[in-house]
């Protein structure tokens, strides 16, 4: 019922209001005092809430990142869980300013949803999880197996593609919400659950015997993660975009949560730069010259975040691989802050 | 002591019905007019800006999606289908769907409804307990936990497919569903299909003339035999002349699954359970109220008349009742139909999981998706709603109410 409310919201705001999505999101957002940050319902690692119902993951540290550079405090974000479903609904909708949910960058979704991908927080791909007992070292041997699957994902369209592309036949089950896949599949509706290898990594934890399962070697999709934000406010997608660019930027300069404010005294112009002793760069974006100061305070730099959520520091233990630095043998990059 | 006449009150509600046009006059009709179109103006202005909106966001908007490619699988399609078909397609896939587990809900709803129903009634003491226990508990737990507890309850007790019940080899019983025998046509099919429907035409003739028979001239003719004859007799002369009509591809464990065979998969079992079990818990009741709403006289006029019990309940008290039972009756199957919707939280394909789930999101045409969705709902409920007035109303012509 919630998509039906989010539609209808959607409806009423696109026909009623004279004109929609002014470029005020900074200004909403400072005037109620929270950011609305859109999540998933539950994925350890990127966005799950722990038992004291605190949310934590690598999606949510952007969520807070964003939050540190507007109010200098990383709490005042309100998170808003939404399935897959209905996650661009809510965000066209208003129900949330920037859509921080394991969302694949696509091009379709650049276009037609109203809304612009502002950067890739986790470079991910498609990957395969069976149980051991099945005896199956490859997806190429999937022939004709039964596969659980969460609806309305990139991932549904990759697996119709990879079995037509290699001539083998599936039976598709999808179900509306991550848990509810994962349960089918633990009950053994299925042989294969697929989703994001990181995805898959994460919900090994949730089974009961987590041992018994294991991640198939293939990747068959490019699936590049990142936050969204709604077309029409050129300025918020530059904060959001900007955010996760000083993340990444301060890792390569070694700035840290810990070293920050030592960083921030040192002679070096680059640094400087960065961390607003000189020049008015945050400013330019609509916040205070010290955002990134505040942002690494809030979360740390990009590594720390990785290491603590997925990375080493973490129960999923992911590789950086692919989300390493880029000039360490990975994909993350920044443009120059200056 | 006045005798003069009390005037009426002057009553305001009158005088706004008339102003309404709720009095036939040019002036009514006039304020009609203009209301109608004051409304289409505002129902215009409201489409037009949100047009402008969304293309101001540009967020995709009308039905051009429609002819695009889906992308993705279903795994009960009732036409051909594969991901590289269109969206459109996919909205008759889900639709299909949605509408062969309604109408195999209502049918087996009515059904276990009007047994639980006679159980309730009957004088047997353990028979009427068993009825009210069901109808107390199944109409009191709510439906979804009903359609969770049936697909995890029924996938957990069943092996997988390469420990599958087998059922004489023929059909299989795993947590892939039921796999059974399909039928495939052979070179008999046609000559048999064309008997076998010339069977039902006649049989139906027979049942009208023995009934006109009964009502003018009270003759009873005894049809069964002739009936017999017609639908299994002659089909059967039919094969013995043209050939088996069609051979069984049985089903056989390949790989993961079975490969041949028409399978039943388990969301749609568990959800037909579920949705009947439930439904029938309200029609149990309201099949009840209509019975008990008939006299009891009626069945003492019956059993003087020298009818039996069966006869009866059949020829009089059945189609006295069924006047109050039609109405809610039908109000039951549109909530059936609606409840379907519910098929989403244990996977099976149907309107809101394939087409207001993911369609909506792999396109992101929310306003259009949700439109068309609950149009569709709304029709389907209305045309239920039109076949069951005109059955109340046939009721009703027949008892010369």
């Amino acid at each position: 019922m919630k998509r039906v409310t989010l539609a209808l919201t959607l409806a009423l705001a696109a026909g009623l209001s004279a004109q929609a999505a002014d470029a005020q999101t900074l200004k909403t957002i400072k005037d109620r005092g929270m950011l609305a940050c859109g999540v998933s319902q539950g994925l350890p690692g990127f966005s799950s809430p722990d038992d004291k119902g605190n949310w934590t993951g690598l999606d949510v540290d952007v969520c807070r990142a964003i939050a540190g550079a507007i109010f200098n405090d990383p709490t005042k974000v309100k998170y808003v869980p939404l399935s897959a479903k209905d996650r661009f609904t809510a965000l066209q909708s208003g129900e949330v300013d920037v859509l921080s949910r394991n969302t694949t960058w696509t091009l379709s979704r650049d276009t037609s949803l109203g809304a612009n991908f502002t950067g890739v927080t986790y470079y991910d791909g498609q990957g395969f999880m069976v149980k051991k007992s099945l005896k199956v070292n490859s997806a190429l041997e999937l022939n004709s197996a039964s596969v659980c699957v969460q609806t309305g994902t990139t991932t549904e369209q990759n697996l119709a593609d990879y079995f037509k592309a290699n001539n083998m036949k599936y039976e598709v089950i999808a179900f509306g919400t991550n848990d509810e896949t994962v349960k089918a599949y633990e009950a053994g509706r299925c042989d294969v659950f697929t989703t994001d290898q990181s995805g898959l990594y994460a919900n090994r934890l949730k089974l009961a015997n987590p041992g018994d399962h294991m991640v198939l070697p293939e990747i068959i999709s490019k699936e590049p993660l990142g936050p969204m934000v709604r077309h029409g406010d050129d300025q918020w997608f530059d904060i959001v975009k900007w955010t996760l660019f000083a993340m990444i930027t301060t890792e390569e300069l070694g700035v840290t949560s810990k070293n920050v404010d030592e960083k921030a005294k040192q002679e070096n112009p680059e640094l400087k730069r960065v961390l607003g002793t000189d020049g008015n760069f945050g400013e330019q974006l609509g916040l205070t010259k010290d955002w990134v100061v505040r942002i690494v305070k809030a979360v740390g730099n990009y590594g720390e975040v990785f290491d603590r959520n997925v990375g080493a520091g973490s129960p999923l233990a992911i590789n950086r691989g692919l989300n390493n630095l880029w000039n360490k043998g990975g994909l993350q990059y920044a443009p120059p802050i200056r | 002591m006045s005798t003069e006449a009390r005037k009426p009150p002057t009553q305001i509600a009158l005088k706004i019905r008339r102003v309404l046009g709720g009095k036939t006059g040019w002036n009514g009709i006039a304020v009609q007019f203009v209301f109608a179109a004051v409304l289409g103006w505002i129902a215009y202005e409201i489409v037009s800006n949100a047009r402008a909106n969304l293309e101001n966001q540009h967020i995709a908007a009308g039905f051009g999606f429609l002819r695009n490619n889906a992308g993705f699988d279903v795994n009960q399609t009732l036409i051909s289908y594969t991901g590289s078909d269109t969206f459109l397609r996919v909205f008759v896939v889900g639709l299909l769907n949605t509408l062969v587990v309604s109408v195999v809900g209502i049918f087996f709803a009515t059904v276990i409804g009007f047994i639980v129903a006679l159980c309730r009634l009957s004088p047997n003491w353990l028979l009427s307990r068993i009825g009210e226990l069901y109808v107390e508990i199944i109409r009191n737990l709510p439906l979804l936990f009903q359609i969770l507890f049936w697909y995890l309850a029924v996938l957990a007790a069943l092996p997988n497919p390469r420990q599958s019940i087998s059922l004489f080899g023929l059909a299989f019983v795993s947590n892939r569903g039921l796999v059974i025998p399909r039928p495939i046509g052979e070179s008999g099919f046609e000559a048999f299909v064309v008997v076998l429907a010339l069977g039902i035409v006649a049989s139906l003739a027979l049942r009208v003339h023995a009934r006109r028979a009964l009502f003018q001239r009270g003759q009873v003719i005894r049809i069964w035999p002739y009936v017999l004859g017609l639908l299994f007799g002659l089909p059967l002369v039919t094969m013995l002349i043209f050939g088996l009509p069609f051979s069984f591809e049985l089903p056989q464990l390949k790989g993961f699954n079975f490969a041949g065979g028409s399978r039943i998969i388990p969301e749609f079992v568990a959800l037909t359970l579920a949705l009947s079990t439930y439904t029938a818990s309200f029609i149990a009741e309201i099949v009840r109220a209509g019975i008990l709403s008939v006299h009891s006289g009626q069945m003492e006029a019956g059993s003087s008349l020298g009818l039996s019990r069966g006869t009866t309940l059949r020829l009089i008290v059945v189609p006295q009742a069924m006047r109050v039972i039609v109405p809610p009756l039908t109000n039951q199957y549109l909530n059936l139909t609606k409840n379907s919707s519910l098929a989403v939280a244990i996977g099976y394909p149907d309107l809101v999981s394939v087409f207001a789930g993911t369609s909506l999101s792999q396109t992101g045409q929310a306003i259009e998706i949700i439109a068309m969705t609950m149009g569709v709902y709304l029709l389907i409920s209305l045309l239920t709603s039109a076949v069951m007035s005109v059955y109340g109303w046939r009721v009703s012509r027949s008892l010369g109410a």
